[in-house]
């Protein structure tokens, strides 16, 4: 893709994809399971950053709450809110799997923001072992909750009695189709505009057109932190969605 | 001479593939102008009624996502 332009350094060079490589924190070429890579960086940094919001904003429980406590307290009451809305009662007591899932996801997104930084949500690897995970849990939660009843979720009983195999049929690709859309879905928001990002990037460079890039690439920045967070809400509502699914599969 | 032709052949199925942005941007963009011209009609049930709007929004937005996979897997799979 890229390799053609690599060639020679004149006139216009786009390396969109380049910010998406990942390479082994202290030298070397070989990537191992056990090698600590840029990934490892900015995951431990999220994990990190969730913590001090969360554990650590919130320690001192004061009645007057501090700037961070506010913050750490809307996210909690956000999601608490979402999950009640969308699953109803019963599906609050699932709320540190979503809580979980919401907090990683806005804060690597949010550090995938700084310059220079690693956005580990922009890697399908890293997006499809999420998805699958909520996959995996809700299918399991249905049947260990509701026996064979959650094939129920496949037979729309409300429906006439001839369309209902040909509705089980679509039904049911569309369940298996959710992890996969579960996952491109927030790689490919997060790749994409890191990458329409760096590629204004590279028009700066052309004198004549920088300051249009300049203006461009300043106002695809406020759009991509609105899509970091729009992202992260939809994954988790999202989540909720199948949740209800989950515990309620009769239509 | 002849995987230069596949290679030409991924490459423009890589360019048409995002027409099916198109069709994503229609699709949100109807999700999300039904949804405000029932909000200014009834304000006070706008509010009960956003996270409704977004879930239909990742569902319009997954088939345009779709393509843009189609569009990997032809530069970087086949």
């Amino acid at each position: 893709m890229a390799s053609e332009a690599q060639g020679e350094e004149t006139g216009l060079v786009f390396h969109p994809m380049d910010q998406f490589v990942v390479k082994p924190l202290f030298g070397g070429d070989t990537v191992m399971w056990y090698t600590p890579t840029n990934v490892t960086l900015w995951m431990a940094l999220t994990v990190l950053a969730v913590f001090a919001l969360l554990v650590l904003g919130t320690s001192r429980r004061a009645m007057i709450p501090t700037r961070m406590q506010s913050v750490g307290e809307l996210a909690y009451g956000f999601i608490y809110r979402m999950i009640e809305d969308v699953a109803g009662k019963d599906g609050v007591k699932y709320f540190p799997y979503i809580m979980t899932l919401f907090m990683f996801i806005v804060f690597s997104n949010f550090l995938g923001l700084l310059p220079m930084a690693f956005t580990t949500t922009s890697h399908i690897a890293v997006t499809g072992v999420l998805a699958m995970a909520v996959f995996l849990t809700v299918t399991i939660l249905g049947f260990v909750k509701h026996g064979l009843g959650f094939l129920g979720v496949f037979w729309i009983s409300s429906a006439p009695l001839i369309l209902r195999p040909v509705l089980a049929l679509i039904e049911i690709i569309s369940y298996f189709v959710r992890p996969l859309s579960h996952s491109i879905r927030l790689a490919g928001n997060m790749m994409a505009g890191h990458a329409v990002i760096k590629v204004f990037a590279a028009f700066a460079a052309i004198l004549a057109i920088s300051p249009f890039a300049i203006v461009a690439i300043t106002a695809i920045y406020a759009l991509e932190v609105l899509v970091a967070f729009i992202q992260a809400y939809v994954f988790a509502i999202l989540t909720c969605v199948y949740l209800k699914d989950a515990l309620h599969p009769h239509h | 001479m002849e995987g230069d032709i596949v290679q030409m052949g991924a490459y423009i199925g890589a360019g048409l593939a995002c027409t099916g942005m198109g069709g994503a941007a229609v699709g949100v963009g109807h999700v999300v102008g039904n949804f405000l011209s029932g909000a200014l009609r009834n304000p006070s049930a706008a509010a009960g009624q956003t996270a409704t709007m977004f879930i239909g929004i990742a569902f319009a937005e997954a088939l345009g996502i779709f393509s843009f996979l189609v569009a990997l897997l032809l530069m970087f799979a086949v």
